[in-house]
């Protein structure tokens, strides 16, 4: 195989081990401990009173709102990465090419903070 | 046959690495609440063995005792993929981690992006065990939990590109060799990114969900978020993927502060010891925060992320850069230590010199030679 591969393999290897040992875990209790559900004990818990409604409900927008926030900071920063591995190599020119990209960045971020997309309240 | 050798030895490697973790994850809980009683002034636990020690043995075994529940509403499927996704991931992030020099299971030139991108994936088992229950303690832990540990990740990830550029790699034995000196601990960029250091480590008490941010969680508003309904080894599960996050945050810590398992002191031989004794301290310093810091609120905690440490490590990369290449300083990889190492990239500095007959005289040479 090639060896560029070949230094994955472990991982997948480390992945099966760890599921393998997880299931184990899984399954000893199931076989080890005992079994007697009742309709009390498998009701979701509300500090004693039975549920309400549904609890898969309505949530705040903020939450979603800092998802997308961190999609574009967490793929700037995967960006970032192969730039200062390399950053010895790539001149000025590569330098001001960041830079000129954060600052663009900057900008948005900064239009973000006035607009109040980083208040919770 | 010789691949059938060579696999044998990475399934060894890899239960070597998986059993200790865990032996030595029971002793670290064992430590952690040790502390964190001594801190109260209480004795913590010590009737299990000798002052206590096989505590979190006993713990296991009843976990292993107990029994399942399972709400009645909970998407079945999912409420137990969640538990053995946080504990498959905070495992397999060990694969890359380089315990002393050549002592790592796989040498990825890639090794710090893939622990990134492992760490961002951890999410998932907390978003899907908070939705899986259909309950709404977890619901509301784990949406928190997900705004949170998605937050500080990119912190995080900021603060190891300052690390990166002074390295000019991203393979962990890379960063920790380029932070060897004659000196001991004179070399660590603890010393050139204290700052980083800080931010570094705040975020990683953040992405892991330890006290003082441990809003997902919180007893006393959301009873224990995300794992209310978990009980039995899908609890345990949870539980043990979130102590492996710690020691993990507690090795990268080390690898990109502190100098892995390079020794302090100028003399003494480098090795894995260094390297489990900082982990040691770094998660004394995690259950010293616990026992002593009250818990933020949650617009505090996102303020604090998003409008303090975001801005503060996005300048240090700009500065980090900039400081680079006005003082025309190379990264490590490219100096002539890195190459005597063989970890060097690029042409060595001692070739990149002038070169040794000067082009005039070339030219003087050749009409000569074609007479």
């Amino acid at each position: 195989m090639d060896a560029f591969l070949l230094e994955y393999l472990p991982i997948l290897i480390f992945m099966g081990i760890a599921i393998a040992l997880g299931l184990v875990f899984i399954l000893a209790a199931a076989i080890a401990a005992p079994s007697n559900p009742d309709a009390e004990k498998v009701s979701a818990y509300e500090c004693g009173f039975n549920a309400f409604d549904d609890a898969r409900m309505k949530f705040d927008v903020r939450f979603y709102l800092v998802a997308i926030l961190f999609i574009i900071f967490d793929l700037e920063a995967a960006f970032l990465f192969p730039w200062a591995a390399s950053f010895g190599q790539i001149g000025m020119f590569g330098f001001w090419s960041m830079m000129v990209f954060l600052g663009v960045l900057t900008i948005g971020f900064i239009y973000e903070w006035r607009k109040g997309a980083l208040d919770w309240e | 046959m010789d691949e059938f050798l060579t696999f044998l030895t990475i399934v060894g490697q890899c239960l070597l690495v998986l059993v200790c973790l865990l032996i030595s994850l029971a002793f670290l809980l064992y430590m952690d609440r040790k502390v964190w009683a001594a801190v109260q002034l209480r004795r913590g636990p010590n009737v299990v063995g000798p002052w206590g020690l096989l505590q979190s043995f006993a713990d296991f075994l009843k976990f292993v005792m107990k029994e399942i529940v399972i709400p009645a509403g909970a998407d079945r499927t999912v409420f137990l993929l969640a538990p053995m996704i946080t504990f498959v991931l905070a495992v397999i992030a060990w694969v890359v981690i380089p315990f002393s020099e050549g002592w790592v299971i796989s040498d990825l030139n890639v090794g710090i992006l893939y622990l990134f991108a492992i760490s961002s994936l951890g999410v998932y088992g907390v978003i899907m065990g908070g939705w899986a229950a259909n309950s709404k303690y977890p619901f509301l832990g784990g949406l928190r939990s997900a705004a949170q540990m998605v937050s500080y990740e990119v912190s995080i990830g900021f603060v190891i590109v300052t690390v990166l550029l002074m390295v000019g790699s991203l393979n962990l034995s890379d960063i920790v060799l380029a932070q060897s000196s004659d000196w001991g601990l004179v070399g660590w960029y603890f010393w050139k990114q204290p700052v980083m250091f800080v931010v570094f480590f705040i975020s990683a008490l953040a992405e892991t969900n330890r006290p003082p941010f441990d809003l997902p969680e919180a007893e006393s508003e959301l009873v224990a978020g995300y794992q209310v309904e978990y009980s039995s080894t899908p609890y345990l599960l949870f539980m043990i993927g979130e102590y492996m996050n710690i020691v993990m945050m507690c090795a990268l810590t080390t690898i990109l502060f502190f100098g892995g398992w390079l020794s302090p002191i100028p003399g003494l031989p480098d090795g894995a010891l260094w390297f489990i004794l900082k982990i040691i301290f770094f998660f004394f310093l995690f259950s010293m925060v616990k026992a002593i810091v009250p818990r933020y609120r949650y617009d505090q905690l996102m303020r604090i992320g998003w409008k303090v440490f975001l801005p503060l490590s996005l300048a240090f990369v700009v500065i980090t850069a900039g400081v680079m290449k006005g003082f025309d300083i190379d990264p490590w990889t490219m100096t002539e230590e890195a190459h005597e190492m063989g970890r060097g990239v690029g042409l060595p500095p001692e070739l990149d010199l002038e070169p040794v007959v000067e082009p005039e005289k070339i030219e003087a040479v050749l009409p000569s030679e074609a007479s």
